[in-house]
Protein backbone atom coordinates (compact mmCIF):
# COMPACT_ATOMS: atom_id res chain seq x y z
CA UNK A 1 0.00 0.00 0.00
CA UNK A 2 1.41 3.48 -0.56
CA UNK A 3 1.53 6.12 2.03
CA UNK A 4 2.57 8.66 0.25
CA UNK A 5 1.57 9.20 -3.76
CA UNK A 6 2.64 12.25 -5.31
CA UNK A 7 1.84 12.88 -8.87
CA UNK A 8 2.61 16.11 -11.42
CA UNK A 9 3.65 17.86 -8.33
CA UNK A 10 5.27 21.39 -9.45
CA UNK A 11 5.77 24.53 -7.76
CA UNK A 12 6.78 27.67 -9.09
CA UNK A 13 7.65 31.06 -7.04
CA UNK A 14 7.06 33.85 -10.06
CA UNK A 15 9.58 32.18 -13.16
CA UNK A 16 11.79 29.72 -10.74
CA UNK A 17 10.43 26.24 -10.90
CA UNK A 18 11.00 24.89 -7.34
CA UNK A 19 9.55 21.61 -8.64
CA UNK A 20 8.47 20.60 -11.36
CA UNK A 21 5.90 17.56 -12.33
CA UNK A 22 7.74 15.38 -9.49
CA UNK A 23 5.49 11.85 -9.33
CA UNK A 24 6.62 9.42 -6.44
CA UNK A 25 5.42 6.57 -4.44
CA UNK A 26 6.42 5.76 -1.02
CA UNK A 27 5.46 2.14 0.36
CA UNK A 28 4.30 1.36 3.89
CA UNK A 29 7.40 0.67 6.08
CA UNK A 30 9.75 1.62 3.63
CA UNK A 31 12.55 4.35 4.86
CA UNK A 32 13.01 6.71 1.99
CA UNK A 33 15.35 8.89 1.07
CA UNK A 34 15.36 12.30 -0.79
CA UNK A 35 18.10 13.24 -1.60
CA UNK A 36 19.19 16.69 -3.59
CA UNK A 37 21.77 19.36 -3.25
CA UNK A 38 20.47 22.71 -1.48
CA UNK A 39 17.96 24.13 -3.51
CA UNK A 40 17.24 21.08 -5.54
CA UNK A 41 13.33 21.47 -4.45
CA UNK A 42 13.64 18.38 -1.60
CA UNK A 43 12.30 21.15 0.60
CA UNK A 44 9.51 22.70 -1.15
CA UNK A 45 8.24 19.22 -1.86
CA UNK A 46 8.17 18.41 1.89
CA UNK A 47 6.59 21.27 3.05
CA UNK A 48 4.08 20.51 0.27
CA UNK A 49 3.31 17.38 1.47
CA UNK A 50 2.57 18.76 4.80
CA UNK A 51 0.40 21.20 3.35
CA UNK A 52 2.83 24.44 4.16
CA UNK A 53 2.90 25.37 0.86
CA UNK A 54 0.21 25.46 -1.94
CA UNK A 55 0.94 23.49 -4.86
CA UNK A 56 0.90 25.19 -8.57
CA UNK A 57 0.01 21.68 -10.34
CA UNK A 58 -0.62 18.38 -9.27
CA UNK A 59 -1.88 15.74 -6.66
CA UNK A 60 -1.06 14.94 -3.33
CA UNK A 61 -2.68 11.05 -1.58
CA UNK A 62 -1.02 10.20 1.45
CA UNK A 63 -2.71 7.31 3.24
CA UNK A 64 -4.94 6.81 0.12
CA UNK A 65 -6.36 10.00 0.72
CA UNK A 66 -6.16 13.28 -1.09
CA UNK A 67 -4.60 15.72 0.91
CA UNK A 68 -6.52 18.53 0.11
CA UNK A 69 -9.76 17.11 1.01
CA UNK A 70 -8.25 15.50 4.26
CA UNK A 71 -5.79 17.39 5.49
CA UNK A 72 -6.66 17.05 9.21
CA UNK A 73 -7.22 13.25 9.35
CA UNK A 74 -4.15 13.16 7.61
CA UNK A 75 -1.95 14.97 9.75
CA UNK A 76 -3.04 13.20 12.89
CA UNK A 77 -1.03 10.59 11.74
CA UNK A 78 1.95 12.67 10.62
CA UNK A 79 5.12 13.34 12.66
CA UNK A 80 7.20 16.26 10.60
CA UNK A 81 10.57 17.78 11.78
CA UNK A 82 11.07 20.83 8.89
CA UNK A 83 14.96 21.98 8.44
CA UNK A 84 16.05 23.73 11.43
CA UNK A 85 14.65 22.59 14.99
CA UNK A 86 12.72 26.03 15.21
CA UNK A 87 11.25 26.24 19.18
CA UNK A 88 10.19 28.30 21.81
CA UNK A 89 12.83 29.71 23.61
CA UNK A 90 10.92 30.44 26.82
CA UNK A 91 9.57 27.14 26.95
CA UNK A 92 10.90 23.69 28.88
CA UNK A 93 10.78 21.01 26.68
CA UNK A 94 8.58 19.61 29.13
CA UNK A 95 6.35 22.46 28.13
CA UNK A 96 6.99 21.60 23.95
CA UNK A 97 5.88 18.01 24.51
CA UNK A 98 3.06 19.06 26.89
CA UNK A 99 1.68 21.42 24.77
CA UNK A 100 2.07 19.46 21.66
CA UNK A 101 0.53 16.37 23.14
CA UNK A 102 -2.95 18.56 23.53
CA UNK A 103 -2.84 19.25 19.84
CA UNK A 104 -3.78 15.47 19.27
CA UNK A 105 -6.91 13.58 19.80
CA UNK A 106 -5.50 10.62 21.10
CA UNK A 107 -4.75 11.44 24.91
CA UNK A 108 -0.72 11.11 25.19
CA UNK A 109 -0.13 10.81 29.21
CA UNK A 110 2.40 11.98 31.06
CA UNK A 111 4.19 8.50 31.02
CA UNK A 112 4.29 8.89 27.35
CA UNK A 113 5.95 12.42 26.95
CA UNK A 114 8.33 11.15 29.85
CA UNK A 115 9.32 8.14 27.62
CA UNK A 116 9.56 10.32 24.29
CA UNK A 117 11.98 12.91 26.33
CA UNK A 118 13.84 9.61 27.47
CA UNK A 119 13.69 8.19 23.60
CA UNK A 120 15.63 11.33 22.78
CA UNK A 121 17.46 11.58 25.35
CA UNK A 122 16.30 14.74 26.94
CA UNK A 123 15.38 13.67 29.94
CA UNK A 124 17.69 15.27 32.62
CA UNK A 125 17.46 18.69 30.86
CA UNK A 126 13.38 18.40 30.21
CA UNK A 127 13.00 21.08 32.64
CA UNK A 128 15.55 23.72 31.09
CA UNK A 129 14.40 26.34 29.05
CA UNK A 130 15.28 26.02 25.22
CA UNK A 131 17.30 28.79 24.87
CA UNK A 132 19.37 26.85 27.10
CA UNK A 133 19.81 23.65 24.58
CA UNK A 134 22.73 23.08 22.14
CA UNK A 135 21.30 22.89 18.00
CA UNK A 136 21.47 18.81 18.52
CA UNK A 137 19.31 19.30 21.64
CA UNK A 138 17.19 21.07 19.61
CA UNK A 139 16.97 18.60 17.23
CA UNK A 140 16.22 16.26 18.89
CA UNK A 141 13.35 17.47 20.97
CA UNK A 142 12.11 18.43 17.42
CA UNK A 143 12.39 14.88 16.64
CA UNK A 144 10.64 14.25 20.08
CA UNK A 145 7.67 16.56 19.44
CA UNK A 146 7.30 14.96 15.93
CA UNK A 147 7.40 11.03 17.47
CA UNK A 148 5.04 11.80 20.53
CA UNK A 149 1.71 10.99 18.57
CA UNK A 150 2.95 7.45 17.58
CA UNK A 151 2.33 8.75 13.79
CA UNK A 152 2.59 6.32 11.11
CA UNK A 153 4.19 8.51 8.51
CA UNK A 154 7.39 10.51 9.57
CA UNK A 155 9.26 13.21 7.75
CA UNK A 156 12.49 14.50 8.79
CA UNK A 157 13.95 16.80 6.72
CA UNK A 158 17.78 17.30 6.96
CA UNK A 159 16.98 15.57 10.56
CA UNK A 160 21.23 15.58 10.93
CA UNK A 161 21.84 19.21 10.55
CA UNK A 162 24.49 20.61 13.17
CA UNK A 163 24.82 17.37 14.84
CA UNK A 164 27.93 16.10 16.23
CA UNK A 165 29.29 12.82 14.75
CA UNK A 166 27.21 10.97 17.91
CA UNK A 167 24.25 12.90 17.22
CA UNK A 168 24.39 11.78 13.71
CA UNK A 169 24.66 8.27 14.71
CA UNK A 170 21.96 8.59 17.37
CA UNK A 171 19.28 9.99 15.02
CA UNK A 172 20.49 7.20 11.83
CA UNK A 173 19.77 4.59 14.76
CA UNK A 174 16.35 6.31 15.50
CA UNK A 175 14.87 6.17 12.24
CA UNK A 176 16.21 2.32 11.57
CA UNK A 177 14.51 1.81 14.80
CA UNK A 178 11.51 3.32 13.88
CA UNK A 179 11.31 1.68 10.87
CA UNK A 180 12.05 -1.71 11.20
CA UNK A 181 10.91 -2.52 15.04
CA UNK A 182 7.86 -0.47 14.71
CA UNK A 183 7.13 -0.92 11.20
CA UNK A 184 6.94 3.07 11.03
CA UNK A 185 7.48 4.97 7.24
CA UNK A 186 9.81 7.44 7.35
CA UNK A 187 10.39 10.17 4.67
CA UNK A 188 14.09 11.53 5.31
CA UNK A 189 15.45 14.22 3.18
CA UNK A 190 19.15 15.19 3.07
CA UNK A 191 22.04 16.55 1.15
CA UNK A 192 24.57 14.65 3.22
CA UNK A 193 24.74 11.62 0.86
CA UNK A 194 26.41 8.98 3.00
CA UNK A 195 23.72 9.56 5.38
CA UNK A 196 21.12 8.63 3.13
CA UNK A 197 23.09 5.46 2.24
CA UNK A 198 23.24 4.25 5.59
CA UNK A 199 19.79 4.39 6.44
CA UNK A 200 17.25 4.60 3.18
CA UNK A 201 15.45 1.44 1.86
CA UNK A 202 14.52 3.71 -0.94
CA UNK A 203 16.20 6.45 -3.20
CA UNK A 204 14.59 9.10 -4.72
CA UNK A 205 17.04 11.96 -6.35
CA UNK A 206 15.92 15.72 -7.06
CA UNK A 207 18.26 18.11 -8.73
CA UNK A 208 16.60 21.58 -9.67
CA UNK A 209 13.13 20.63 -9.00
CA UNK A 210 13.20 17.43 -11.40
CA UNK A 211 13.40 13.74 -10.68
CA UNK A 212 16.76 12.21 -11.46
CA UNK A 213 16.47 8.38 -10.40
CA UNK A 214 14.34 6.79 -8.04
CA UNK A 215 14.63 3.19 -6.84
CA UNK A 216 15.36 0.35 -4.31
CA UNK A 217 19.03 1.53 -2.96
CA UNK A 218 20.14 -1.77 -3.67
CA UNK A 219 19.75 -1.25 -7.02
CA UNK A 220 21.34 2.10 -6.99
CA UNK A 221 24.26 1.15 -5.98
CA UNK A 222 24.89 -1.66 -8.44
CA UNK A 223 28.15 -3.80 -7.87
CA UNK A 224 28.84 -3.85 -11.90
CA UNK A 225 29.51 -0.39 -11.88
CA UNK A 226 31.85 0.39 -9.04
CA UNK A 227 33.56 3.00 -9.85
CA UNK A 228 37.12 3.35 -9.01
CA UNK A 229 39.44 5.91 -8.38
CA UNK A 230 43.38 5.48 -8.99
CA UNK A 231 45.84 7.78 -7.25
CA UNK A 232 49.57 7.51 -8.84
CA UNK A 233 52.39 9.63 -8.62
CA UNK A 234 52.46 10.19 -12.84
CA UNK A 235 48.53 10.35 -13.70
CA UNK A 236 49.11 11.46 -17.33
CA UNK A 237 51.09 8.53 -17.56
CA UNK A 238 48.87 6.47 -16.13
CA UNK A 239 45.60 8.13 -17.60
CA UNK A 240 47.64 7.30 -21.35
CA UNK A 241 48.62 3.40 -20.58
CA UNK A 242 44.74 2.83 -19.80
CA UNK A 243 44.11 4.30 -22.83
CA UNK A 244 45.96 1.98 -24.25
CA UNK A 245 44.87 -1.12 -22.88
CA UNK A 246 41.26 -2.71 -22.81
CA UNK A 247 40.46 -0.39 -19.73
CA UNK A 248 40.15 2.88 -22.26
CA UNK A 249 35.98 1.84 -22.44
CA UNK A 250 36.10 2.17 -18.34
CA UNK A 251 37.42 5.26 -18.14
CA UNK A 252 35.23 8.58 -16.66
CA UNK A 253 35.30 11.95 -17.84
CA UNK A 254 36.17 13.88 -15.24
CA UNK A 255 38.00 17.05 -15.11
CA UNK A 256 40.01 16.08 -11.63
CA UNK A 257 41.26 12.31 -10.81
CA UNK A 258 41.59 9.69 -12.83
CA UNK A 259 38.39 7.44 -12.00
CA UNK A 260 37.05 4.32 -13.89
CA UNK A 261 33.71 1.96 -13.84
CA UNK A 262 34.13 -1.87 -13.51
CA UNK A 263 32.57 -4.71 -12.09
CA UNK A 264 33.45 -4.76 -8.14
CA UNK A 265 35.09 -8.08 -8.92
CA UNK A 266 37.25 -7.33 -11.83
CA UNK A 267 39.34 -4.86 -8.97
CA UNK A 268 42.37 -6.76 -8.33
CA UNK A 269 42.58 -7.53 -11.87
CA UNK A 270 43.16 -4.05 -12.61
CA UNK A 271 45.36 -3.42 -9.68
CA UNK A 272 47.42 -5.99 -11.28
CA UNK A 273 47.26 -4.32 -14.94
CA UNK A 274 48.76 -1.64 -12.81
CA UNK A 275 51.49 -3.04 -10.86
CA UNK A 276 52.55 -5.28 -14.25
CA UNK A 277 52.09 -1.66 -16.71
CA UNK A 278 54.78 -0.06 -13.54
CA UNK A 279 52.17 2.90 -12.82
CA UNK A 280 53.26 4.02 -9.17
CA UNK A 281 50.38 2.96 -7.35
CA UNK A 282 49.66 5.60 -4.51
CA UNK A 283 46.02 4.01 -3.72
CA UNK A 284 42.89 2.50 -5.63
CA UNK A 285 39.77 3.15 -4.24
CA UNK A 286 36.66 1.70 -5.03
CA UNK A 287 33.61 4.59 -4.10
CA UNK A 288 30.62 2.92 -5.62
CA UNK A 289 28.67 4.72 -3.17
CA UNK A 290 25.70 6.77 -3.58
CA UNK A 291 27.52 10.02 -3.42
CA UNK A 292 28.87 9.44 -7.14
CA UNK A 293 25.93 8.11 -8.37
CA UNK A 294 24.29 11.49 -7.12
CA UNK A 295 27.44 13.52 -8.84
CA UNK A 296 27.46 11.27 -11.72
CA UNK A 297 23.77 12.36 -12.56
CA UNK A 298 23.70 15.96 -11.34
CA UNK A 299 26.68 16.86 -12.95
CA UNK A 300 25.10 16.18 -16.21
CA UNK A 301 22.90 19.16 -15.65
CA UNK B 1 -10.49 24.93 18.88
CA UNK B 2 -10.31 25.45 22.90
CA UNK B 3 -6.74 23.45 22.92
CA UNK B 4 -4.89 25.83 20.69
CA UNK B 5 -6.47 28.98 22.55
CA UNK B 6 -5.21 27.18 25.99
CA UNK B 7 -1.83 26.47 24.09
CA UNK B 8 -1.66 30.17 22.62
CA UNK B 9 -2.55 32.04 26.09
CA UNK B 10 -0.24 29.56 27.88
CA UNK B 11 2.65 31.52 25.20
CA UNK B 12 1.51 34.43 25.96
CA UNK B 13 1.82 33.92 30.46
CA UNK B 14 5.41 32.55 29.61
CA UNK B 15 6.91 35.37 27.16
CA UNK B 16 9.00 38.05 28.98
CA UNK B 17 7.71 40.45 26.69
CA UNK B 18 4.32 40.39 27.50
CA UNK B 19 5.03 41.73 31.22
CA UNK B 20 6.44 44.82 29.36
CA UNK B 21 3.13 46.83 29.34
CA UNK B 22 2.09 46.15 32.77
CA UNK B 23 4.86 46.92 34.36
CA UNK B 24 4.90 49.98 31.95
CA UNK B 25 1.30 51.03 32.67
CA UNK B 26 1.73 50.66 36.26
CA UNK B 27 4.99 52.34 36.81
CA UNK B 28 3.31 55.48 34.98
CA UNK B 29 -0.04 55.39 36.73
CA UNK B 30 1.76 55.06 40.17
CA UNK B 31 4.31 57.81 39.00
CA UNK B 32 1.26 60.37 38.39
CA UNK B 33 -0.66 59.23 41.37
CA UNK B 34 2.08 59.91 43.53
CA UNK B 35 2.79 63.58 42.10
CA UNK B 36 -0.84 63.87 42.35
CA UNK B 37 -1.35 62.77 45.66
CA UNK B 38 2.36 65.28 46.94
CA UNK B 39 1.22 67.89 44.64
CA UNK B 40 -2.08 67.92 43.82
CA UNK B 41 -4.16 70.76 45.36
CA UNK B 42 -2.10 72.95 43.16
CA UNK B 43 -2.78 70.69 40.31
CA UNK B 44 -6.52 71.38 41.20
CA UNK B 45 -5.89 75.05 42.02
CA UNK B 46 -4.53 75.39 38.63
CA UNK B 47 -7.54 73.99 37.03
CA UNK B 48 -9.93 75.95 38.43
CA UNK B 49 -8.45 79.36 37.90
CA UNK B 50 -10.44 80.14 35.59
CA UNK B 51 -14.26 79.81 36.62
CA UNK B 52 -13.01 80.39 40.68
CA UNK B 53 -14.94 84.06 39.91
CA UNK B 54 -18.07 82.43 38.56
CA UNK B 55 -18.31 79.27 40.76
CA UNK B 56 -18.07 77.88 43.98
CA UNK B 57 -17.38 74.22 43.89
CA UNK B 58 -17.73 72.38 47.31
CA UNK B 59 -15.74 69.06 48.49
CA UNK B 60 -13.36 67.35 46.63
CA UNK B 61 -12.38 67.95 43.35
CA UNK B 62 -9.01 66.30 43.13
CA UNK B 63 -10.58 62.78 44.08
CA UNK B 64 -10.37 59.36 42.66
CA UNK B 65 -12.67 59.34 39.75
CA UNK B 66 -11.07 63.25 38.60
CA UNK B 67 -7.54 61.50 38.91
CA UNK B 68 -8.79 58.00 36.96
CA UNK B 69 -10.48 60.70 34.36
CA UNK B 70 -6.92 62.42 33.62
CA UNK B 71 -5.41 59.03 33.64
CA UNK B 72 -7.42 57.36 30.91
CA UNK B 73 -6.87 60.68 28.89
CA UNK B 74 -2.75 60.32 29.20
CA UNK B 75 -2.69 56.78 28.79
CA UNK B 76 -5.38 55.59 26.55
CA UNK B 77 -3.46 57.56 23.91
CA UNK B 78 -0.26 55.10 24.92
CA UNK B 79 -2.23 50.98 25.83
CA UNK B 80 -2.66 50.75 21.62
CA UNK B 81 1.16 50.98 21.39
CA UNK B 82 1.41 48.71 24.12
CA UNK B 83 -1.19 46.60 22.51
CA UNK B 84 0.64 46.35 19.56
CA UNK B 85 3.82 45.06 21.23
CA UNK B 86 1.66 41.99 21.53
CA UNK B 87 -0.79 41.22 18.90
CA UNK B 88 1.48 42.57 15.71
CA UNK B 89 3.46 39.68 17.29
CA UNK B 90 1.42 36.75 17.23
CA UNK B 91 1.55 35.64 13.94
CA UNK B 92 4.79 37.64 12.55
CA UNK B 93 7.05 36.31 15.52
CA UNK B 94 5.95 32.95 15.20
CA UNK B 95 7.22 32.84 11.08
CA UNK B 96 9.99 34.75 12.75
CA UNK B 97 10.83 32.02 15.42
CA UNK B 98 10.07 29.23 12.57
CA UNK B 99 7.60 27.86 14.78
CA UNK B 100 4.72 28.76 12.44
CA UNK B 101 5.28 24.86 10.71
CA UNK B 102 4.93 23.41 13.51
CA UNK B 103 1.80 24.85 14.28
CA UNK B 104 0.62 24.67 10.59
CA UNK B 105 1.39 20.63 10.40
CA UNK B 106 -0.59 19.84 13.21
CA UNK B 107 -4.16 18.67 12.38
CA UNK B 108 -5.95 22.47 13.07
CA UNK B 109 -6.60 24.11 10.13
CA UNK B 110 -4.85 27.71 9.40
CA UNK B 111 -8.15 29.32 10.01
CA UNK B 112 -8.32 27.73 13.82
CA UNK B 113 -5.05 28.71 14.28
CA UNK B 114 -5.40 32.19 13.16
CA UNK B 115 -8.57 32.35 15.27
CA UNK B 116 -7.27 31.08 18.05
CA UNK B 117 -4.18 33.46 17.97
CA UNK B 118 -6.50 36.40 17.76
CA UNK B 119 -8.95 35.33 20.84
CA UNK B 120 -5.51 34.93 22.76
CA UNK B 121 -5.05 38.27 22.06
CA UNK B 122 -7.78 39.64 22.46
CA UNK B 123 -7.78 38.12 25.85
CA UNK B 124 -4.36 39.80 26.77
CA UNK B 125 -5.66 42.85 25.72
CA UNK B 126 -8.16 42.64 27.44
CA UNK B 127 -6.52 41.26 30.87
CA UNK B 128 -4.41 45.14 30.13
CA UNK B 129 -7.21 46.69 30.24
CA UNK B 130 -8.46 45.32 33.67
CA UNK B 131 -4.86 45.94 35.26
CA UNK B 132 -5.03 50.02 33.81
CA UNK B 133 -8.93 50.01 35.65
CA UNK B 134 -7.63 48.47 38.49
CA UNK B 135 -5.15 50.91 38.69
CA UNK B 136 -6.49 54.04 37.83
CA UNK B 137 -9.99 53.59 39.16
CA UNK B 138 -10.17 51.32 42.12
CA UNK B 139 -6.44 52.26 43.30
CA UNK B 140 -7.36 56.30 43.00
CA UNK B 141 -10.24 55.57 44.50
CA UNK B 142 -8.68 54.29 47.58
CA UNK B 143 -5.61 56.62 47.74
CA UNK B 144 -7.89 59.63 47.03
CA UNK B 145 -11.05 59.05 47.88
CA UNK B 146 -14.61 59.48 45.95
CA UNK B 147 -16.41 62.73 45.19
CA UNK B 148 -18.33 64.43 42.67
CA UNK B 149 -16.84 64.13 39.36
CA UNK B 150 -16.38 67.62 38.14
CA UNK B 151 -15.05 67.88 34.28
CA UNK B 152 -13.97 71.14 32.79
CA UNK B 153 -14.79 70.69 28.76
CA UNK B 154 -13.44 73.38 26.26
CA UNK B 155 -16.12 75.27 26.60
CA UNK B 156 -18.57 73.86 29.08
CA UNK B 157 -17.90 72.16 32.43
CA UNK B 158 -19.51 68.79 33.75
CA UNK B 159 -20.70 68.04 36.81
CA UNK B 160 -21.89 64.30 37.42
CA UNK B 161 -22.86 63.65 41.19
CA UNK B 162 -20.33 60.69 42.98
CA UNK B 163 -23.44 57.92 43.07
CA UNK B 164 -23.63 58.39 39.54
CA UNK B 165 -20.02 58.20 38.35
CA UNK B 166 -18.93 54.73 39.00
CA UNK B 167 -21.05 52.74 36.26
CA UNK B 168 -19.84 55.72 33.88
CA UNK B 169 -16.39 54.34 34.04
CA UNK B 170 -17.78 50.55 33.49
CA UNK B 171 -19.08 51.82 30.25
CA UNK B 172 -16.40 53.70 29.33
CA UNK B 173 -13.69 50.51 29.97
CA UNK B 174 -15.70 48.55 27.72
CA UNK B 175 -16.04 51.17 25.35
CA UNK B 176 -12.40 51.20 25.26
CA UNK B 177 -12.26 47.21 25.07
CA UNK B 178 -13.10 47.78 21.64
CA UNK B 179 -11.00 50.51 20.77
CA UNK B 180 -8.11 48.36 21.40
CA UNK B 181 -9.56 45.08 20.54
CA UNK B 182 -9.36 47.22 16.91
CA UNK B 183 -5.85 48.03 17.56
CA UNK B 184 -5.03 44.23 18.40
CA UNK B 185 -7.19 43.13 15.00
CA UNK B 186 -4.61 45.93 13.07
CA UNK B 187 -2.11 44.35 14.73
CA UNK B 188 -2.71 41.30 13.59
CA UNK B 189 -3.51 42.19 10.09
CA UNK B 190 0.03 43.63 9.91
CA UNK B 191 1.90 40.45 11.21
CA UNK B 192 -0.11 38.50 8.85
CA UNK B 193 1.79 40.32 6.12
CA UNK B 194 5.10 40.11 7.62
CA UNK B 195 7.99 37.23 8.21
CA UNK B 196 9.48 39.56 11.22
CA UNK B 197 8.79 40.73 14.21
CA UNK B 198 9.54 44.15 14.08
CA UNK B 199 8.03 45.48 10.58
CA UNK B 200 4.44 44.62 11.97
CA UNK B 201 4.72 46.28 15.47
CA UNK B 202 6.21 49.46 13.56
CA UNK B 203 3.66 49.37 11.05
CA UNK B 204 0.57 49.40 13.13
CA UNK B 205 2.00 52.24 15.57
CA UNK B 206 2.49 53.94 12.04
CA UNK B 207 -1.09 53.48 10.98
CA UNK B 208 -2.31 54.41 13.95
CA UNK B 209 -0.46 57.45 14.35
CA UNK B 210 -1.41 57.96 10.21
CA UNK B 211 -4.98 57.70 10.59
CA UNK B 212 -5.32 59.81 14.25
CA UNK B 213 -3.58 62.54 12.21
CA UNK B 214 -6.34 62.20 9.57
CA UNK B 215 -9.22 62.12 12.16
CA UNK B 216 -7.69 65.11 14.07
CA UNK B 217 -7.80 67.54 11.03
CA UNK B 218 -9.84 69.67 9.80
CA UNK B 219 -9.40 69.56 6.22
CA UNK B 220 -12.85 68.93 4.02
CA UNK B 221 -11.44 66.46 1.75
CA UNK B 222 -10.25 64.32 5.18
CA UNK B 223 -13.73 65.21 6.37
CA UNK B 224 -15.57 62.32 3.86
CA UNK B 225 -13.15 59.67 5.09
CA UNK B 226 -13.05 60.77 8.73
CA UNK B 227 -16.40 58.92 10.11
CA UNK B 228 -15.23 55.35 8.87
CA UNK B 229 -11.75 55.77 10.65
CA UNK B 230 -11.61 53.75 13.55
CA UNK B 231 -9.35 56.42 14.69
CA UNK B 232 -12.05 58.81 15.16
CA UNK B 233 -13.89 56.54 17.12
CA UNK B 234 -11.23 55.57 19.25
CA UNK B 235 -11.51 58.05 21.90
CA UNK B 236 -15.09 58.01 22.30
CA UNK B 237 -15.23 56.59 25.78
CA UNK B 238 -15.72 60.19 26.59
CA UNK B 239 -19.30 60.51 25.64
CA UNK B 240 -20.01 58.48 29.08
CA UNK B 241 -19.33 62.17 30.89
CA UNK B 242 -21.59 64.14 28.78
CA UNK B 243 -24.43 64.16 30.79
CA UNK B 244 -27.97 65.71 29.56
CA UNK B 245 -29.45 67.98 31.37
CA UNK B 246 -33.37 69.30 32.24
CA UNK B 247 -35.10 72.30 30.82
CA UNK B 248 -34.29 73.75 33.89
CA UNK B 249 -30.50 73.21 33.35
CA UNK B 250 -30.37 70.48 36.43
CA UNK B 251 -28.00 67.36 35.21
CA UNK B 252 -30.09 64.37 34.58
CA UNK B 253 -28.79 61.27 37.05
CA UNK B 254 -28.05 58.21 34.97
CA UNK B 255 -28.26 60.15 31.21
CA UNK B 256 -25.99 59.82 28.26
CA UNK B 257 -25.90 63.15 26.07
CA UNK B 258 -25.36 61.29 23.11
CA UNK B 259 -26.11 57.52 22.97
CA UNK B 260 -26.31 57.19 19.24
CA UNK B 261 -22.56 58.21 18.95
CA UNK B 262 -21.32 55.42 21.53
CA UNK B 263 -23.58 53.05 19.57
CA UNK B 264 -22.17 54.29 16.01
CA UNK B 265 -18.94 54.25 17.50
CA UNK B 266 -18.91 50.20 18.90
CA UNK B 267 -20.79 49.49 15.28
CA UNK B 268 -17.59 51.23 12.81
CA UNK B 269 -15.17 49.72 15.74
CA UNK B 270 -16.83 45.86 15.28
CA UNK B 271 -16.51 46.25 11.91
CA UNK B 272 -12.74 46.92 11.09
CA UNK B 273 -11.93 44.37 13.76
CA UNK B 274 -13.95 41.75 11.70
CA UNK B 275 -12.23 42.95 8.84
CA UNK B 276 -9.29 43.24 9.71
CA UNK B 277 -9.27 40.02 11.19
CA UNK B 278 -11.45 38.12 8.24
CA UNK B 279 -8.53 39.61 5.86
CA UNK B 280 -5.66 38.02 8.42
CA UNK B 281 -7.82 34.57 8.00
CA UNK B 282 -7.55 34.80 4.13
CA UNK B 283 -3.91 36.12 3.72
CA UNK B 284 -2.77 33.62 6.28
CA UNK B 285 -5.04 30.61 4.35
CA UNK B 286 -3.20 31.50 1.00
CA UNK B 287 0.48 31.81 2.19
CA UNK B 288 2.97 29.64 1.25
CA UNK B 289 4.83 29.00 4.88
CA UNK B 290 8.52 29.44 3.78
CA UNK B 291 10.45 30.07 7.45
Amino acid sequence: MSVIKVQGLSKNFGAIKAVDQLSFEVEAGQVYGFLGQNGSGKSTTIRMLLSLIHPSEGHIEIFGQSLTANRSAILEQVGAVIERPDLYPYLTAQEHLTLFAKLRKQKITAAKIEATLAQVGLLSRANDKVQTYSLGMKQRLGIGIALLHDPQLIILDEPTNGLDPQGIADIRQLIKSLSKDQGKTVLVSSHLLSEIEQIATHILIIHQGKKMAEGPTSSLLDPNKTIVQIKTLDEADAKQKLMASTYRSNLLERTEGLYLTIPKLEIPALNAFLVASHIDLVSLEAKNSLEDYFLQLTSTF
Amino acid sequence: MWPIIQIELFKIYKRPRTYIAFGAIAALILVIQMGLKIDGEAYAAFLMKDINDTLTVDGKVLNGYLICYILLQLLLVHVPLLVALIAADMLSGEANLGTLRLLFTTPYSRTQWVLAKFVAASFYTILLLIWLAFLALFLSMWIFGTDDLFLMKSNYVVLIQEQDVFWRYLGAFVFASFSLLTVAALGFLMSSLANNSIGPIVATISAIVFFTILSTLNIPLFNIVKPYLFTTHMNNWKEFFDIQVSDSNDAITGSILNVAKIKNSIIILAIHIALFVGASVWIMKKKDILS
